[in-house]
């Protein structure tokens, strides 16, 4: 094997903490959406989230870290330290400045900046904490996690809204194919605080159905909308030689291909960019749309958007020429960290030959043209897989893996 | 004079502001310690400085602030102590 392979990861997402955790909830078709209650949400009109319960983050971070980390820096942090165990890489694995970090956030410290904008209008501007400086940013989680693991290499943040946990991944392999041999990549988000919330919710298009199992159904005619989720994945991006030389326990799978695109103007008659970046993706993994075993789709859920991804997927596989799914379903979009969680799974879907189902979703329209999995896991050998993200405003990104044997 | 502010108080201000490293024991003789040895840096300490002129209205201006070693340098100047009579 040659290239950048995926020697270790993680995932905190609302249906699991860790990597197999979430995987047999995602299996079980187990939904971790329900009604926000980090705050009163009762007088908004978007009530259901897909919310992380049961992360205690003083089990998992020192003491001098929570007065200065936001919520999604707590699941960044600990996202990072079970994905470099799983890859068994340590501060003594490679040198310090042979370790990058690639993280995207697509909304920053939102819960950290309400309660610091809260003190900055109502006590004033002395009574901001100094770790405001930089709690919000959207590089923090990329900073944190190079100087608790002292990860000195290349350090980046992509900001794409739901896109940008992809190009972290593609900035991270092209991290290690100019020399650095080991990046942490991926990308984590969270905002469920008052201001968060109504952010999200200014976006339009965050569902307002009153049924949890049915607020956010990608791909079918019912489609209203997203639930919004929290959380992330963190992939352990290495050189292939490297993974070899320091005998890595496992290799997931290999980053194959990787594109991103960006959308024409609204109102403009050239297509979306989905099509093109999953093109690109294929060209530049050298691969063919009859070599991809399953995608893993953006899922908007919503009939506009849905239909722009059935299009492009009809376009470049036939109607019906590939098994197609979202597990985010189950998780709603989680920004940033959608991306690299729906990596995971196709990694696990390797790794299983089970392909997820997009769990709520029941009614694909015809002309759609999707042999979208359905009801229950599909068993099936998986040994390529195609990953899509799009993020508001125009981002379109694309992620080819490989299967180890591939 | 009686003093503005003890290491008691000092050491409460410190875990409310920036956290305590479980690697260290703040509850021994720190006095003398370094707040680098005790695991605060420079932001922790402007932190500190900001509630201590909240709770105490003592201003420690940022210049003296980063010359600031240990607890005790910062308790002497918080508590007026004359410069020269300061141990640093």
């Amino acid at each position: 094997m040659t290239g950048t392979v995926i020697t270790g990861m993680s995932v905190a997402a609302p249906i699991g903490l860790g990597t197999e955790d979430f995987w047999r909830s995602v299996v079980a078709g187990r939904a971790g959406i329900g009604p926000l209650d980090r705050f009163d949400a009762s007088g908004y009109p978007a009530r259901f989230a897909g919310q992380i319960r049961d992360f205690d983050a003083a089990e998992h971070l020192s003491g001098r870290l929570l007065p200065q980390t936001d919520v999604s820096t707590r699941y960044a942090l600990a996202v990072a330290e079970w994905a470099l165990a799983d890859a068994e890489v340590g501060p003594d694995t490679l040198a310090d400045y042979d370790m990058g970090v690639v993280v995207s956030s697509a909304q920053g410290g939102f819960d950290f900046t309400h309660r610091e904008f809260h003190k900055l209008w109502s006590q004033g501007p002395e009574y901001v904490s100094v770790y405001e400086s930089f709690a919000w940013f959207y590089a923090v989680n990329t900073g944190q996690i190079s100087i608790r693991h002292k990860m000195r290499g290349p350090g980046a943040a992509l900001v794409a809204e739901q896109a940008g946990g992809l190009d972290a991944i593609g900035h991270a392999r092209r991290t290690v194919r100019l020399g650095t041999k080991l990046v942490l990549g991926g990308g984590v988000d969270s905002a469920f605080d008052p201001w968060g919330w109504a952010a999200q919710l200014a976006g339009g298009r965050v569902s307002t159905v009153a049924d949890p199992a049915r607020a956010y159904l990608p791909f079918d005619r019912d489609a209203a909308g997203h639930v919004p989720g929290e959380g992330g994945a963190l992939l352990v991006i290495e050189d292939a030689d490297s993974a070899r030389e320091r005998g890595a326990r496992q290799v997931y799978g290999s980053v194959a291909g990787y594109a991103s695109t960006f959308d024409p103007k609204p109102g403009s008659d050239r297509p979306a960019g989905l099509r093109r970046a999953a093109e690109l993706a294929l060209a530049d993994a050298g691969l063919a749309a009859s070599d991809i075993d399953v995608v893993f789709a953006d899922g908007a859920g919503g009939a506009d958007l849905d239909r722009v991804e059935a299009e492009a997927l009809r376009g470049l596989f036939g109607a019906y020429g590939v098994p197609v799914t979202a597990p985010k379903s189950l998780t709603g979009r989680m920004a940033a960290g959608g991306g690299p969680v729906d990596l995971v799974a196709a990694l696990l879907s390797m790794r299983d030959g089970l392909v997820p189902h997009t769990a709520h979703t029941r009614h694909v329209p015809e002309d759609y043209g999707l042999d979208l999995v359905l009801d229950e896991p599909r068993v099936a050998q998986v040994r390529s897989a195609l990953v899509l993200a799009r993020g508001r405003r125009g981002f379109n990104s694309a992620v080819v893996l490989t299967h180890p044997d591939f | 004079m009686a003093a503005v502010m003890d290491i008691d108080a000092l050491r409460e201000i410190l875990v409310a502001c920036a956290g305590e490293d479980e690697a260290v024991n703040l509850d021994g003789d720190v006095l003398d310690r370094s707040f680098e040895e005790l695991a605060y840096d420079s932001l922790a300490l402007i932190e500190c400085a900001a509630r201590i002129k909240q709770l105490h209205g003592v201003e420690i201006p940022d210049d003296a602030l980063v010359d600031l070693r240990t607890p005790r340098a910062l308790l002497d100047l918080v508590n007026g102590v004359p410069a020269a009579g300061r141990q640093s």
